[in-house]
């Protein structure tokens, strides 16, 4: 008998998006000049016309964050400060379900992830570091720590409202203030949460949000104004941004890119061992960072594991992202589908055998079907490039030295998986593992108090934590 | 006995199939059975599923208080659980003592019920403390008074200490004694071996040694019937189906209590073993109250208001 699930698609009704958007400058919303759409991914609908930033926006942007954080901010007390954020993070919970929507049909995750990952994470954020406004002295990074003073961040389209979080709650709990830019396909939920500022009537200049595309990026990067940089996207313009920053006296953090290795011993429970697979590389269609991108199974269990595996993908729901049993939402741009068509073709062309799961992919929008490749080598570009899609690329080993190895031959570091149910094992691995995460048994959790960050060409700096605040104080950690 | 050519009936043997099972990680089962619980399940599907989950519960009562009027009024809503409205399907089976067998069939049989089942719970239910000479005579019985299903319980005793030969062939000797003649469910009682790994094991053994059917729990003891233990029984199934081509059924029973608890085992059939699985032969719901809640749902559906308890009978 076939049990279909009948559509069960969230409301949109509780978002109303303006049709037009200007920057978040000083407190208010002020016009912006020139404008760009910004689509729904699920269906090329066009949402709103969001505003270019350029010199001047930026200029003022900062002029703002300057004015706020010395008059301001900085003379506030971490109690206070503490109180703002505790407000803003209750703000995201009682409005979690427009953010969810907004996120949703502004980035095309399914809205089971943004409903249940991105946004309570994003709150749980300002909850974490609003207890610390209070307390920097007594987070074991000295007793005098001082904020930078104006941060610029820029953040990626992959968590538009997460990413969000983790960089303004650590800056704002220091004692930052902050101009931020949105990717330019996701700046929605940014300006919701302009909104939600206002309503928690932070002081006008704490946060900033300009909105555009790279060139705006670079403004800010290179805007003489800024004390720090705060930067998740790709390493190529990560490395952009080492360069720009190198002879001035900013300080930076980069959360770059990822090629994990997800590493599955003969001893694993395969069952969920399957399960830490798909959700290491189907989870947010694959568009993350530390993303399980390459499968690295011990060879005794690899039949069984890929026979299960293709099972288990041929459950994964893909299509519309506000029907709440969507498991696989849309690729969020058409450039991007453009770079995962094309890095898979490579892989075709190499030899590796691509399998993807049988499935209905909607006519309009941008759609990849959840993809195996097996018979991967570390010399196929699939297994050292960065997909960033819903691709999977599967390679073996015989020794559990064979695997580490292979897991460590990339010059990425962000994540790792290990999959074992010897400890000692997983302890060993561990050790032996160059990534900034690494989690046995699980994958792709999230947590504010826990460091994240990468080796290698995968960032410098942490987020999240101890490690991650110390980024935005002065005289400590990587600086 | 061949037992699917996976052990040969030695204890060497079972304890080398049991121990080349993989483990389980229970942060994980966990995870995955609460991520099915999100689905949503609505409109057309909600009904079909109301459906199905109704044609797949074993109507059970289990009382020392038990009279024989007392499950005749459950067999008579067994065969038709809305007296006014015939399209509501039978129930799978009466699950009762096995000295009630015999009134249940008769009156199944008489009331037009011939094709709902009987199963009778058996080999010193629910302890499972007696000796195994006990435990045969105890199903005969059931047997010989026209059972067609027989809920036998495990030797939790024997699990817990090791001894899985003792189990093993406890399950042996009980399925012979069905023969043709009876279905065999093994109840594991899953809140007293309380582990994943345990219940993945408990699930291996009773398949190889014959059960047609692996049952969660008697009922009697709690936690049941919780999702992620069906879960890994559906796993358990799915595996055994792989290496065997036998397709064994799951009985998830104790605490499955309404409708959306009920879909929610649907949803994990479907997305686990498969939907091959979604049919009364090879998944049925242990359950009393849920059945009333099942046709209080299925009114509402149809009538687009919750009509008053007064509406379902009581039996």
């Amino acid at each position: 008998m076939k049990f279909d699930y009948a559509p069960a698609p969230e409301s949109r009704s509780i978002v109303s998006i303006k049709p037009k958007y200007g920057h978040f400058i000083g407190g208010k919303f002020v016009a912006g000049r020139k404008h760009f759409p910004t689509i729904n991914p699920a269906t090329e609908e066009v949402l709103s016309q969001i505003a270019l930033a350029g010199v001047a926006e930026v200029d003022a942007a900062v002029k703002a964050a300057r004015k706020a954080y010395t008059t301001t901010w900085s003379k506030m007390s971490g109690r206070e400060r503490g109180k703002y954020l505790f407000r803003i993070a209750r703000i995201m919970q009682e409005r979690s379900r427009e953010f969810a929507v907004l996120e949703t049909l502004d980035n095309g995750k399914p809205i089971r992830e943004s409903r249940d990952v991105d946004v309570p994470l994003a709150a749980a954020h300002f909850f974490y570091h609003a207890g610390w406004a209070d307390k920097l002295e007594f987070a074991g990074l000295g007793t005098s720590t001082k904020p930078h003073g104006v941060a610029g961040q820029i953040i990626p389209w992959n968590f538009p409202l997460l990413m969000l979080a983790w960089k303004v709650a650590p800056a704002l709990a220091a004692g930052n203030t902050v101009v931020l830019k949105p990717a330019e396909n996701t700046s929605l939920t940014a300006l919701l949460f302009a909104e939600v500022c206002q309503q928690a009537e932070l002081p006008a200049g704490v946060v900033n949000i300009v909105t555009g595309n790279g060139s705006t990026g670079a403004l800010i990067v290179n805007h003489p104004g800024i004390d720090k940089i705060a930067f998740t996207g790709s390493t190529e313009v990560g490395k952009i941004i080492a360069r720009a920053v190198a002879p001035t006296q900013k300080s930076v953090t980069l959360e770059l890119g990822g090629k994990a290795a997800n590493i599955i011993f003969e001893d694993a429970a395969i069952d969920e061992a399957i399960e830490g697979i798909v959700n290491g590389v189907f989870f947010n269609q694959g568009h993350v960072c530390c993303a399980g991108s390459r499968l690295i199974l011990q060879e005794s269990v690899a039949d069984e594991v890929i026979e299960k595996l293709k099972r288990r993908m041929s459950m994964i729901r893909v299509g519309d992202p506000m029907d709440k049993n969507t498991d696989l939402g849309a690729i969020n741009s058409k450039e991007q589908l453009l770079k995962i068509r094309e890095l898979s073709a490579t892989g075709d062309d190499e030899g590796a055998q691509r399998w993807s799961a049988p499935c209905d992919l909607p006519k309009k929008g941008f759609w990849f079907a959840p993809t195996i490749f097996t018979g991967v080598t570390q010399s196929h570009r699939i297994a050292r490039e960065e997909i960033f899609g819903p691709v999977l690329s599967v390679l073996t080993f015989r020794t559990p030295q064979e695997g580490i190895d292979k897991a460590n031959n990339t010059p990425f570091g962000l994540s790792a998986g290990v999959w074992s149910e010897k400890g000692s094992r997983i302890l060993w691995a561990s050790q032996q593992l160059r990534a900034g995460v690494i989690w046995s048994n699980t994958f792709n959790k999230f947590d504010p108090t826990s460091p994240f960050g990468g080796y290698k060409e995968s960032g410098w700096g942490r987020e999240g934590g101890r490690h991650g605040l110390s980024a935005y104080l002065k005289g400590v950690g990587h600086e | 006995m061949s037992f699917y050519g996976l052990v040969d009936g030695s204890d060497s043997s079972l304890k080398k199939y049991l121990g080349g099972l993989s483990g389980v990680d229970q942060v994980g089962a966990d995870a995955r059975a609460s991520m099915l619980a999100t689905r949503s399940i609505k409109t057309t599907s909600k009904r079909w599923a109301i459906d199905t989950a109704i044609s797949m519960v074993d109507l059970t009562t289990l009382e020392g208080a038990d009279t024989p009027g007392k499950v005749q009024a459950l067999c008579t809503k067994a065969v038709r659980p809305d007296p006014t409205d015939s399209t509501v399907p039978s129930v799978g089976a009466v699950c009762v003592y096995n000295d009630m067998v015999g009134i249940a069939r008769k009156h199944l049989d008489l009331i037009g019920g011939s094709h709902v089942g009987v199963a009778a719970v058996s080999t010193a239910f629910p302890s499972g403390r007696a000796s195994m000479p006990v435990k045969i005579q105890d199903t005969q019985d059931a047997l010989d008074a026209g059972a067609s299903e027989i809920d036998m319980v495990i030797d939790r005793g024997a699990f817990l200490s090791g001894d899985y030969i003792t189990v093993f062939n406890e399950i042996v000797q009980i399925r012979e004694l069905c023969g043709e003649r009876a279905h065999l469910k093994v109840i594991f009682e899953t809140g007293e071996l309380v582990t994943y790994d345990n219940v993945r094991k408990a699930s291996f053994l009773a398949m190889a040694a014959g059960a047609d059917f692996i049952k969660t729990s008697t009922g009697k003891v709690a936690p049941a019937a919780t999702a992620p233990v069906v879960l890994v029984m559906l796993e358990a199934v799915r595996d055994f189906y792989s290496m065997t081509q036998t397709r064994i059924g799951v009985k998830p029973a104790g605490g499955i209590r309404n409708t959306k608890d009920a879909i929610k085992q649907l949803v994990l059939v479907n997305e686990t073993a498969g939907p091959e699985w979604l049919t009364p032969s090879l998944f049925r719901i242990g359950a009393s109250a849920l059945l009333n809640d099942l046709l209080m749902q299925r009114m509402k559906m149809d009538d687009g208001y919750y009509a008053s308890p007064a509406y379902v009978t009581i039996d």
